[in-house]
């Protein structure tokens, strides 16, 4: 900037350098990396993901057909895992209610994420008495039982699947919104954010290059830690006929199966309970080494 | 007899970056009621020789390499921890920096104040709490009948130091060790603070160890002084030969180094360099990189703490073989 | 102290309301509920509902007839058992649950905080992977998937209990551990975490110095702050528990209050389902109230905020 007094020039120079600075992700991926069951868990989601989204057009059986003369098979050649009370192939109906489970998480957890992200963001950003408000009714609603009020909702109306997403989506929006407001709020008051507003930037070029690189770390733990507890909620919904509503099929809807077939065809409950607690397994060490990876707080030596 | 003598102390880390030797082959005495001062840059191992002493070090990745501190024919070092737990709080007490960060914020003064009394001399709870009521009138502390049920948050940096030299001392113990009990509080209430400690260790007769990187500090307070450096003793000597007869580079160095001792709108004399990094092997004398004196020899013999004078004793090779007076 | 109550119990007062309002709405706006015409109820029942709902009333009010009874403490009548009202249902079921619930609380408590503190203890070595891992399997398995394995291994092949049922006392074993132990593995976590942020704090230093024993340094020093994020877990885990007790109950079909919820979820009993709810809000708040000034107790500083 030509002309400009010197100390302007350093000052922008030295918020040239924070925007560049990306030497905080390679840290964390080289941490990241170095957790091996960090690494496993990301790697045993990425198989299944594979299995439940691409696996199903490769298989015989399509989760629906039923074989009523070969009811409640235990695993064997014809059938890998199994057949259900219907004749149905258990493997297909695994793949494809994985499908369904994982999609479920996806977006539920999208949901959740909008909101919250949206919701903190502002919250944190503004301040003031608008920031009072909106944490004081998100402490209120963290103290409903929300669980229950979701199930309300699926009672009374109806078993749409984008009603599901919403909902359970509306159920974890509450933890996103406060980590991002705790970032955005304890990163406005850092002096950094001070020197950019006093040079003038615009907040949106604020808002972008330097707040969103700093919360996205959390929010990317967070994300991942939310996928498995929504599927669990999923599949607690489904559990009591209240989420994914046959001929589909989810997780959820199999385990219930599973459980009430228990005592002749344990397989039924066996597998999908293995998949199902490997895939919540898997995220939540993903997650939980994504954190260690960003928090260099968290180190354990 | 000395009440505690310190032989050949050498502790490490052992950290990713390698292995430091914060502690590297001390060995001190101090006598019953004497008042000894240990200075040394941050890093130099006076507060890790101190907490090797009592068992504070974190072991892992802490590791006591080797030596021994014999106090009242125990060996500190290598005794059991049941006995270590018995001389610990009752005759040896220990009072830190920090006192924001070394009461526990959720358990009211009193009950802090009186542990000791519980579990050294087994004293009956309300006999406990009227001696803790009178040993924070002896610190100095307003209401204590009342005060003593506050919590930590509610008192002040030197208020809570108090509480700390109080607690301290509540089971009369034979040796204080005071690891730079100033250096966090406000410069007025620091002198306040040192008298308060020389008043108790002159009515109870305490031997004091006082550790600090501020020589003036030590000056005022202590008979004897170490002065370390990079995990070593440079020198050991009474506190009046040490400033007028330093007989080691360094000590000459931080004594100039003294702010108030230094003539006015000159420029402030700092010792050149850095410490040395303590992972890595040191040929030498640790100081010589810095050392306005430093010969060849004294870049490649190892250095020993020699006697040079009764009572004084420098590592410096130059003070050892020709006399140098730095 | 006693005033921090008193002010939170004046905040738990918004929460109902809403939770009131709320469901009133729900009631009106529920397709095939008791106002849809269409739906086929026995006349008695309908003659209850009417009475009780006065329908031919204008809709403000029905809401303050509503928010009048619910302060009386009046729930209604059922939608699927003529001539009983959700008050005596719940007043039958809610015990079983309560037991149900607080062994379940005191298995998760015991369990979580002893492999917590233990794990704390040595991090990174045996004690801390052992306790870590089993927390890590309790999160990830559901109860719903725990439980019929429990019954599998337990009841049907060791025959060591009833597979369900609530006559004996053997009978609460199975459940309670079910439930507890999904619980237990988060208070474990959070258990280890408090610890070890509080163990390598200055005033635990201090403590040694002191001459105090580990079993000191741990009960009396260290648990004070170490549970700290335990207790403010036990709220959402009390509804948490509350929610998770009409798995249990329904897997091992225990008569209480959460199986009836669910059953009155599936046969669409409104008033049977909104009464309950309304009831678990007003509990759940309670017991956040409880939470909170347990917290205070345990964190003298939060009184000053």
């Amino acid at each position: 900037m030509p002309g400009a007094p010197s100390s302007l020039v350093q000052a922008t120079a030295v918020l040239e350098a924070a925007e560049e600075g990306h030497s905080l992700w390679k840290d964390a991926w080289y941490r990241l990396r170095k957790n091996r069951l960090a690494v496993a868990g990301g790697i045993v989601v990425l198989i299944l993901s594979v299995l439940c989204f691409i696996g199903p057009f490769f298989l015989r059986y399509s989760y629906e057909d039923q074989n009523l003369s070969l009811r409640q098979t235990p695993p064997g050649l014809q059938h890998w895992l199994g057949t259900d009370k219907l004749g149905r192939d258990q493997l297909s109906r695994i793949l494809y209610g994985g499908r369904v489970s994982l999609m479920v998480g996806l977006c539920a957890t999208a949901v959740s994420l909008t909101i919250g992200v949206l919701y903190g963001a502002i919250a944190g950003f503004v301040g003031g008495k608008l920031d009072g408000v909106m944490m004081r009714v998100v402490d209120i609603l963290y103290s409903l039982p929300f669980t229950i009020f979701v199930i309300l909702l699926m009672v009374f109306f109806g078993r749409n699947i984008i009603l599901l997403f919403v909902a359970i989506g509306a159920v974890e929006w509450l933890t996103m919104a406060r980590i991002v407001r705790g970032q955005v709020s304890s990163l406005r008051k850092q002096e950094f954010i001070e020197a950019a507003i006093a040079l003038g930037l615009r907040r949106r070029r604020i808002i972008l290059r330097h707040m969103i690189p700093n919360v996205l770390g959390p929010v990317v733990v967070y994300t991942t830690l939310t996928i498995p507890a929504v599927m669990l909620l999923e599949a607690f919904l489904s559990f009591l006929g209240l989420g994914v509503q046959p001929p589909m099929s989810s997780w959820g809807l199999l385990l219930k199966e599973g459980a009430e077939m228990m005592e002749e065809a344990p397989w039924l409950l066996i597998y999908p309970g293995l998949l199902f607690s490997l895939t919540l397994f898997s995220l939540n060490f993903l997650g939980d080494g994504l954190r260690d990876a960003l928090d260099p707080r968290a180190s354990k030596d | 007899m000395a009440l505690l003598e310190a032989r050949n102390v050498r502790t490490s880390f052992h950290t990713r970056n390698g292995v430091v030797r914060a502690v590297n082959d001390v060995s001190f005495t101090i006598d019953k009621g004497e008042t000894l001062g240990i200075v040394g840059e941050s890093g130099s191992g006076k507060s890790v020789l101190c907490y090797s002493m009592l068992g504070l070090v974190p072991q892992p990745p802490g590791r006591i390499e080797g030596g021994q501190a014999l106090f009242d024919g125990t060996d500190l070092l290598s005794c059991p921890q049941m006995q270590l737990n018995r001389i610990r709080g009752k005759r040896i007490a220990m009072i830190f920096q920090d006192p924001m960060t070394s009461l526990n914020p959720y358990m009211r003064i009193q009950d802090q104040l009186i542990e000791p009394l519980l579990i050294h001399d087994k004293l009956d709870h309300h006999v406990a709490v009227e001696t803790g009521i009178q040993a924070l009138k002896d610190v100095g502390i307003q209401d204590a009948a009342s005060r003593i049920r506050a919590y930590p948050h509610e008192f002040s940096g030197g208020m809570r130091q108090r509480v700390m030299i109080a607690m301290a001392l509540i089971t009369k113990p034979d040796l204080l060790i005071a690891d730079e009990p100033t250096t966090a509080l406000d410069v007025t209430v620091q002198a306040q603070i040192l008298e308060l400690i020389r008043q108790r260790q002159q009515e109870l007769g305490t031997a004091v160890i006082l550790i600090s990187h501020d020589l003036g500090v030590v000056a005022g307070f202590c008979d004897r002084v170490l002065v370390m450096y990079a995990g070593r003793i440079a020198e050991s000597a009474t506190t009046g030969d040490l400033f007028r007869d330093p007989r080691h580079p360094y000590t000459r160095a931080l004594q100039r180094s003294i702010p108030a001792l230094q003539p006015r709108g000159s420029e402030l004399f700092t010792i050149p360099g850095m410490p040395p990094d303590l992972s890595k092997p040191i040929g030498g004398c640790a100081f010589a990189p810095r050392c306005g004196h430093a010969i060849d020899s004294c870049r490649e013999m190892e250095t020993q703490l020699k006697m040079i004078e009764t009572r004084h004793a420098s590592s410096c090779l130059r003070a050892q073989k020709e006399g140098l007076k730095p | 102290m006693l005033r921090f109550i008193f002010r939170r119990l004046l905040q738990t007062v918004p929460v109902l309301f809403i939770v009131a309002t709320m469901t009133f709405f729900m009631m009106r706006l529920a397709p095939g509920g008791p106002f849809d015409s269409e739906k086929n109820v026995t006349p008695e029942i309908r003659k209850n509902l009417e009475a009780y709902y006065g329908l031919n009333l204008p809709l403000y009010r029905q809401y303050l007839d509503y928010l009048g009874r619910l302060l009386r403490g009046d729930l209604g009548p059922s939608f699927k058992y003529p001539n009983r009202t959700v008050n005596e249902l719940i007043k039958e079921a809610f015990p079983v649950s309560v037991e149900l619930g607080t062994y379940a609380l005191i298995i998760a408590l015991i369990l979580g905080l002893t492999a917590g503190v233990i794990a704390s203890l040595k991090p990174n070595s045996f004690f801390d992977y052992v306790p870590s891992a089993a927390a890590m399997i309790g999160i990830c398995l559901p109860t719903f998937v725990l439980g019929p394995i429990l019954i599998l291994v337990f009841a049907l092949n060791l025959k060591w209990f009833a597979a369900s049922g609530w006559e004996f006392g053997s009978d609460r074993v199975l459940p309670a551990l079910t439930l507890g132990f999904y619980y237990a593995a988060y208070v474990a976590r959070l258990t280890r975490g408090g610890m070890l942020e509080i163990l390598t704090q200055d005033f635990i230093r201090t403590a040694r110095a002191k001459g105090a024993s580990n079993v000191r340094i741990i009960l009396r020093h260290a648990m004070r702050g170490g549970v700290l994020p335990v207790v403010s877990f036990l709220g959402p885990a009390m509804a948490g528990l509350i929610s998770g007790s009409f798995v249990i109950e329904t897997i091992f079909n225990i008569p209480g209050l959460g199986r009836y919820f669910v059953t009155s979820a599936f046969n669409r009993d409104y008033t049977m389902v909104l009464g309950t709810v309304l009831f678990y809000a007003t509990l759940i708040t309670l017991l956040n109230l409880v939470v909170d000034v347990v917290q205070v107790w345990l964190n003298p500083k939060l009184k000053f905020e």
